[in-house]
């Protein structure tokens, strides 16, 4: 580990409230925008090169992880030229497995730790179960923050729990899932993203996507700000990732929108965004195809992993 | 990382198609379309292109005095007789019609006023046609409105209304006097007629007696026969101050009803505690909106010393993403400025900001060669007593000053002859009541801008003018009641 351990400073909870109904006018405002002809096409791709392909279930398997590995790579290769997707997100112990199934390709193995989806254990656990993930070679890991302990007030040891595991990631980028969907309110949210980049997060996450109420564009829009106005203090880049509830290319592409107009054309790339998502990529794919042959074409020809 | 291609939006034009403007409009009188007595007829230009777009009647006196005859005796022959229901049935047949031909009415809107089509579209077009809903519903109902009272209709009402909001200004002004009883003559702004004349081609559509609604064309003479005659009951006029004050005058010992909304430089108040991000966007959307064409703008931007500096930043890095351009392109945020006139008048304020001394800044985005076009312009460092503090400049420029306290800032907002809009931005719930009833404005938002809704009354003090239009005070210009 490099550096100095972050100390928490309880200063930066000073942050501007966020007003509720102006946020989601501002996300209205996005899905206006007409995305058409080339614009399309590079957005479409773009999205794709973004995609955390995931599988987070209890019966996840070596057969389906290694089938899902097989899609990351092959996404549609009737259509040649198009990107692979960023990553596949595993559990731990599929990690290995993911790896190797991936090995000589640039698509990365992130894989999800500390207790996840509650977080609901003890830091040692946390930790253990973070070092088992990049042991295993995850290139990235997802982390839940403690809700529990957030919602108690404790920030401090939320913030020394983040420190505490980005320690354990070694080379392995973290992003930390806040959960959002637990956090009741946008200012919480905007409280909740503060604490994790000043704790050394590389990415800040919606979320589990086991609960309901998972990526929504105002609850994005406000983590992005927080990121954004972050980089205009630090000059530090944090990356977004929202997760759960993105299935459709149009949604995605009012991502990209958002992204692009909140923290401009450097973040509109795969180190620095990214959705996570299972079946957003063969939408994109169906929309992709429709571009290239003018007409839809049935969601048989599109493999499901 | 190697260079990639930077993603940007790609054209995307709204059809003009759908428009369907004729080559040339006669005046809408007693039901059927007439030829002016005048036989002239001017240009309707579009003015994102500078191209024509059709020739319109001007009414002169003789046309004037046919249109008010026609809705006198509509007002004695039908409208005053018919059933409180019957009259909302009509209403209610306008408000469908104008949802049914919305895409039309929109397209039209922007071709002719050169506002994005973003906002036709999503604003104007609906807007206008939920105020004719809302009216509608009040017809029958009169007697809930005014408790123990008999709301009288008045007799023919003469209503002429400004360029910005074409279409949106005439449901103002048409639906509330329609369901209380009235008829009407209206004259719209002379650079931006099509949409009335669209909605005239509407009534006729949904079958109103004749000469109930007359729509009349022409410049500010035209306006000047409707207001001087002797058999229009009430006059309504949405404009400049200056034409206002005219109008007041030449009404004075006249039993005419006076309803004015006229200018504004509305007081936008950024506290420390305010939600930065949003109240950013709220900025934007009090100057931007409608190319700053909107009198109830937040032109004069007051915020806290102690978050100037950061947030004039962050609203120098919001309006750097606003596109500036063809107002046909759905991604369009700010159109065409109305005319070439008014691109003069916010060109000469523009010049007088900087020999005033306040800090320039405007954004670097490309502007096209043709069309009335000005990028989003921002003052800093202006003082109360610069002229580009205190006078209406109607386009996207906007002043900024300082203050420190919640007493300063209120004296600030009080001290100038306007007091139409106000906005408020704080975390604090005490401070906004405490603002908003010591601020003259008729309109005060809190932590929001520019929104409208047709149950909620819309009016100034001061030189913003009196009466109000919409919700249930909007009914109160449109009777005598007994």
């Amino acid at each position: 580990m490099t550096g100095k351990k972050p100390v928490f400073n309880p200063q930066i909870l000073n942050h501007p409230p966020v007003e509720q109904t102006g946020v989601e006018e501002r996300s209205v405002r996005f899905t206006k925008r007409s995305i058409k002809g080339p614009s399309k096409m590079q957005g479409l791709e773009l999205v794709l090169s973004m995609i955390d392909l995931t599988t987070l279930e209890g019966k996840d398997t070596p057969g389906k992880v290694n089938q899902l590995c097989t899609k990351a790579k092959h996404l549609h290769d009737h259509i040649p030229g198009l990107p692979t997707v960023a990553a596949i997100c595993v559990y731990p112990s599929m990690v290995s497995v993911a790896k190797k199934a991936l090995e000589g390709t640039k698509i990365n193995v992130a894989s999800v730790a500390t207790a996840f989806p509650s977080g609901q254990s003890s830091l040692r656990i946390k930790l253990a179960d973070t070092r088992l993930a990049v042991e295993q070679g995850a290139d990235e890991v997802d982390m839940v923050i403690s809700r529990g302990k957030f919602h108690a007030g404790e920030y401090a040891y939320v913030f020394d729990e983040i420190a505490a595991v980005k320690a354990a990631c070694d080379k392995a980028r973290l992003k930390v899932i806040l959960e959002t969907g637990e956090l009741g309110t946008l200012d919480q949210v905007r409280k909740a993203s503060t604490i994790a980049i000043a704790a050394g997060a590389d990415f800040i996450k919606t979320s589990t996507g086991k609960i309901q109420s998972a990526a929504t564009l105002p609850v994005t829009l406000v983590m992005l700000e927080t990121i954004r106005d972050h980089f205009q203090k630090t000059g530090k880049k944090v990356g977004m990732k929202p997760a759960g509830g993105i299935s459709k290319s149009k949604l995605a592409l009012h991502y990209l929108v958002m992204v692009k107009e909140t923290l401009g054309d450097v973040w509109l790339d795969k180190h620095w965004f990214r959705f996570g998502a299972s079946s957003l990529a063969n939408d994109v794919l169906m929309q992709v195809a429709k571009e290239k042959a003018g007409n839809y074409q049935s969601p048989n020809y599109f493999s499901i992993d | 990382m190697a260079k990639k291609k930077k993603w940007e939006y790609s054209p995307a034009p709204e059809s003009k198609q759908p428009a369907a403007i004729a080559g040339r409009y006669e005046l809408f009188i007693n039901g059927k379309w007439q030829k002016p007595s005048s036989s002239t007829y001017f240009n309707s230009i579009n003015p994102a292109t500078e191209e024509k777009l059709s020739e319109i009647a001007t009414a002169n006196e003789t046309d004037v005095n046919k249109a008010v005859q026609a809705a006198k005796q509509a007002y004695e022959k039908y409208w005053k007789k018919i059933s409180p229901t019957e009259r909302g049935k009509y209403i209610f047949r306008i408000a469908r019609i104008m949802q049914e031909r919305a895409r039309e009415l929109a397209v039209t809107e922007t071709l002719d006023g050169g506002k994005p089509i973003r906002e036709s579209r999503d604003f104007d077009i609906p807007t206008a046609a939920n105020h004719f809903f809302y009216y509608a519903g009040w017809a029958d109902k009169l007697d809930f409105a005014f408790p123990n009272k008999k709301a009288n209709s008045l007799g023919v009402a003469g209503q002429i209304t400004p360029w910005n909001f074409p279409l949106l200004m005439a449901a103002w002004k048409i639906a509330p006097a329609l369901a209380t009883g009235n008829t009407v003559v209206l004259k719209p702004a002379e650079t931006t007629s099509l949409t009335t004349l669209k909605l005239a081609e509407i009534i006729q559509e949904a079958e109103l007696p004749p000469g109930v609604v007359n729509i009349i064309t022409g410049d500010g003479q035209t306006g000047a026969w409707l207001t001087k005659h002797n058999d229009v009951n009430k006059i309504a006029f949405t404009g400049s101050t200056e034409v206002g004050k005219i109008i007041q005058r030449s009404l004075a010992g006249s039993q005419k009803k006076l309803t004015l909304e006229l200018g504004g430089k509305g007081a936008n108040i950024i506290f420390e505690d305010a939600p930065i991000d949003q109240a950013v966007e709220g900025v934007v959307n009090g100057i931007f909106f409608n190319q700053g064409h909107v009198c109830c703008a937040g032109s004069r931007l007051y915020v806290q010393e102690s978050i100037a500096k950061k947030f004039i930043q962050k609203l120098k890095d919001r309006i750097g993403t606003l596109l500036v351009g063809d107002p046909m392109d759905k991604n369009t945020d700010i159109g065409a400025i109305n005319s070439a006139q008014q691109l003069k008048t916010i060109q000469a304020y523009i010049k007088i900001g900087k020999a005033e001394g306040a800090t320039f800044f405007e954004t670097d985005c490309v502007l096209p060669k043709k069309g009335f076009f000005c990028r989003p312009t921002l003052f800093t460092n202006v003082a109360q007593s610069n002229r580009i503090a205190q006078e209406e400049i109607f386009g996207p420029v906007l002043s900024i000053l300082t203050f420190r306290t919640d007493d300063e800032v209120i004296e600030k907002a009080n001290n100038s002859p306007y007091g139409l809009s106000a906005g408020i931005w704080t975390d604090k719930g005490a401070r906004i009541f405490n603002l908003s009833k010591r601020i003259r404005a008729g309109v005060i938002w809190a932590n929001t801008y520019n929104l409208f809704d047709p149950t909620s009354p819309f009016g100034g003090y001061k030189e913003s003018g009196f009466g109000r239009e919409g919700g249930l005070q909007g009914l109160h210009p449109y009777v005598q009641l007994s």
